[in-house]
């Protein structure tokens, strides 16, 4: 079993093979990076073209977490039994991707919604976007080496599961937000929950502004890097806060709207350049921040007029939507998130296609860092804040 | 201590023997005591507990964490190259060790008693980079070599703001002998080669920019030698994986982490040697006695090392170009500008 250590019979070392004379051999190394590496966030595998720590070129490789999601959709027994397929797409922000596939159905259907349900689904999802943003704000954090903020935003995220568990049972695959409705009203003491949360919030935010954000480690690490230009951006077609970090003021939530967002006041954040260039991490990271921060006063508004109601409308166990096609897409925390459900009728889908904002988001990663460093891809890679569970579906 | 030593036992290998345990007996107890401090003072910062079932308060963790590791088992990859494989750790160990050497404990005991002792801790402490780069080209793994060839660079930079900072204290006590340095600096708190030694108030005051500065810099540059945040890039876990330990396990792994913690208190032991006036006492003769030093000098240095966790867990890390930028653009300069200014005051 003993490795022969020989050089190989192409390798150059004499001078008269050498192409350039004289000169030491340099080389690109190609490096492979996942999809067991720490900064992968998960089973994603980059294969690296370096030349020293000079990155040449990224090639992604993925598909290390497919699960046959859209096969699985249309060989369920009923619409309704898509949806915990749904939530195991992008697992940290499972209600919004219930909540997308929910409204397709819904489209469908040509359904009304009930008015408390609108809002217990707002609540939610804006609950769970809070809580997707701090783990891309936290592993964001350890990539660039700081842990502390990392185990902060944890310990606020812990606190939203809370409020899932003790709605729904599940503290992370929710299978909460149901074609028509949702599966239980809001427990008792929810709503102060959710107000003390929304308070206790702000505090953790400025904490992390202050050890992180302004950190001057942490806008070197970040301003100026992986910089992603407006129109490049915008031909990839990259969505959420990678879209608006390059200063496009773009999003679903008030430009297609879809729910109740437009009855409240927020507004839409968007990258302003104020660390270095508009588009770079640090803008993408900022506008993460910002938007936790918008989010929490979505919540404290719906949570202070929620209405009473049904939570569920009268629909039949087994929904047979007249056939047809729908696409709608909604704002998940990564960006657009679409349904494509074709109907033949039946009780369950002839075909559904999820538009996966992460992986669209990907596919911009090789383009914006290329001639970066090793350290910096580490940077990029985190600031476009991939699942690979919706990447790979 | 040596001459005692030698009444009782003479001139035979058994004396050098128990000359050199001390450091090797302090170095254990000390890494025992720091990874649970470590451990408990990044829990306090992020709102854990830490080590809680071990023992009250997980005391008997570290114990229990050596014990785990003497149990692993020994893997060498099989690309691996053995013998440079099998004694990286150990040389990277060895320049740890060899500092102690020439690092007083009080004033009656150290190690070795030579005239040049910051000089050799500083020489001595270069195997380490050896050992770093036999781990990373050993264990046949790019992210490893990667790891090592920043270690190596990061090292060989950061050891010359080191040594002009060692310089600018020397200038001004005039002797690389640590004992010497120290008791140049005796008599409390203002003697210390920090506020500007021992000398006429004017001088003193004049040389109070030069000295803190050179302080502070000893101390960052002390911190990015022993590869800690934000210095941190050759185990870089985001980046590298775990740099040139990556295909480590067990007990050579324990090593490196070892020789890791015994270079932090190293550094700080130097620096404390050097600006704030080693084993004597901040209150003159107040608490002063051999005694007394070696608790003085193990408070100072370990002021430092908790300095260094407290930063460890508190900064993100900086970038290759960016941590030479810092070494070669920012803190030499100063130095230079250090050297010069003492070099001025002192003549004048």
């Amino acid at each position: 079993m003993k490795e022969s250590r020989t050089l190989p019979t192409d390798y150059v070392s004499s001078p008269e093979r050498t192409s350039s004379g004289r000169t030491l051999r340099t080389d690109e190394m190609i490096l492979n990076m996942g999809p067991q590496h720490p900064s992968t966030h998960g089973v994603l595998r980059l294969e690296l073209v370096v030349d020293g720590e000079i990155i040449v070129d990224v090639i992604p490789h993925i598909g290390y977490l497919h699960r046959c999601f859209e096969k699985h959709a249309e060989h369920m027994t009923n619409y309704q039994q898509v949806i915990p397929y749904a939530d195991r797409m992008d697992y940290l922000s499972s209600m919004c991707n219930d909540w997308a596939y929910a409204l397709a159905v819904e489209k469908l259907l040509k359904l009304e919604i009930p008015e408390r349900v609108q809002y217990i689904r707002l609540i939610m999802a804006e609950l769970q976007r809070i809580a997707s943003h701090l783990i891309a704000v936290g592993t964001y954090a350890i990539d660039m080496g700081a842990f502390t903020p990392f185990l902060w935003c944890f310990r606020d995220r812990e606190r939203i599961l809370d409020l899932f568990e003790m709605t729904c049972g599940a503290r992370l695959l929710y299978n909460y937000i149901w074609v028509g409705g949702v599966s239980h009203d809001l427990p008792p003491r929810f709503v102060e929950k959710a107000k003390d949360f929304c308070r206790d919030f702000r505090k953790t935010l400025k904490e992390v502004h202050d050890v992180l954000t302004y950190n001057e480690i942490f806008i070197k690490r970040t301003a100026n890097v992986g910089v992603l230009p407006k129109d490049v951006a915008i031909n990839y077609a990259c969505s959420g806060p990678m879209l608006r970090g390059s200063g496009v003021d773009w999003d679903l939530r008030r430009d297609d709207p879809y729910g109740i967002y437009d009855r409240f006041e927020w507004a839409v954040q968007i990258g302003k350049g104020e660390a270095g260039t508009v588009g770079d991490c640090w803008d993408r990271y900022m506008v993460r921040m910002r938007e936790m921060e918008e989010s929490t006063k979505l919540i404290e508004q719906a949570v202070a007029s929620i209405p009473e109601g049904n939570v569920q409308s009268a629909i039949p166990k087994r929904i047979r939507p007249e056939a047809g096609e729908v696409y709608v897409r909604s704002e998940s925390p990564r960006g657009e998130l679409g349904f494509y459900v074709i109907s033949d009728g039946t009780a369950s889908p002839y075909r559904v296609k999820a538009r996966a904002p992460a992986f669209v988001n990907l596919s911009v990663l090789p383009e914006i860092s290329r001639g970066a460093m090793v350290a910096d891809l580490v940077a990029i890679a985190g600031s476009v804040d991939i699942v690979l569970g919706e990447v790979d579906r | 201590m040596e001459e005692l030593l030698q009444s009782i036992i003479g001139e035979s290998w058994i004396l050098y023997v128990l000359l050199a345990a001390p450091p090797l007996v302090f170095i254990l107890v000390y890494a025992l005591v720091t990874v649970w401090t470590e451990m408990k003072v990044s829990a306090h910062m992020q709102d854990r507990l830490a080590y809680m079932y071990t023992g009250p308060h997980g005391v008997l963790q570290p114990l229990a964490d050596i014990l785990k590791l003497l149990q692993k088992e020994d893997t060498v990859p099989a690309a691996a190259d053995k013998p440079l494989f099998i004694m990286a750790p150990y040389l990277v160990f060895i320049g740890t060790y060899a500092g102690f050497a020439a690092l007083p404990f009080s004033s009656a005991y150290i190690g070795s008693d030579i005239n040049l002792g910051a000089f050799y801790i500083i020489a001595v402490s270069s195997i380490v980079v050896v050992g770093l780069l036999m781990a990373g080209w050993a264990s046949n793994n790019k992210w490893s070599i990667f790891g090592a060839m920043r270690s190596a660079a990061q090292i060989v930079s950061y050891e010359i703001p080191t040594a002009l900072a060692l310089l600018v204290a020397v200038m001004i006590t005039g002797s690389l002998n640590l004992q010497d340095v120290i008791r140049f600096q005796e008599g409390g708190i203002l003697n210390w080669v920090v506020f500007g030694g021992p000398l006429p108030v004017v001088q003193k005051l004049l040389l109070l920019p030069f000295t803190l500065t050179a302080f502070l810099i000893m101390f960052i540059a002390g911190v990015a030698e022993v590869n800690r945040t934000p210095f941190d890039l050759p185990e870089a876990e985001s980046e590298l994986v775990q740099g040139y330990n990556t295909e480590y396990s067990g007990m050579k792994f324990a090593i490196f982490y070892l020789a890791e913690y015994a270079n932090m208190y190293l550094v700080s032991g130097v620096a404390a040697c050097l600006f704030l006036g080693g084993w004597s006492s901040p209150f003159g003769d107040f608490m002063s006695g051999p005694l007394w030093g070696v608790f003085w000098i193990v408070v100072k240095g370990y002021f430092f090392v908790f300095l260094q966790i407290w930063i460890r867990w508190t900064l993100p890390r900086l970038r290759v170009d960016q941590l030479m930028y810092t070494s070669w653009k920012v803190l030499i300069p100063f130095l230079f500008a250090c050297l010069f200014g003492v070099g001025l005051i002192l003549v004048l």
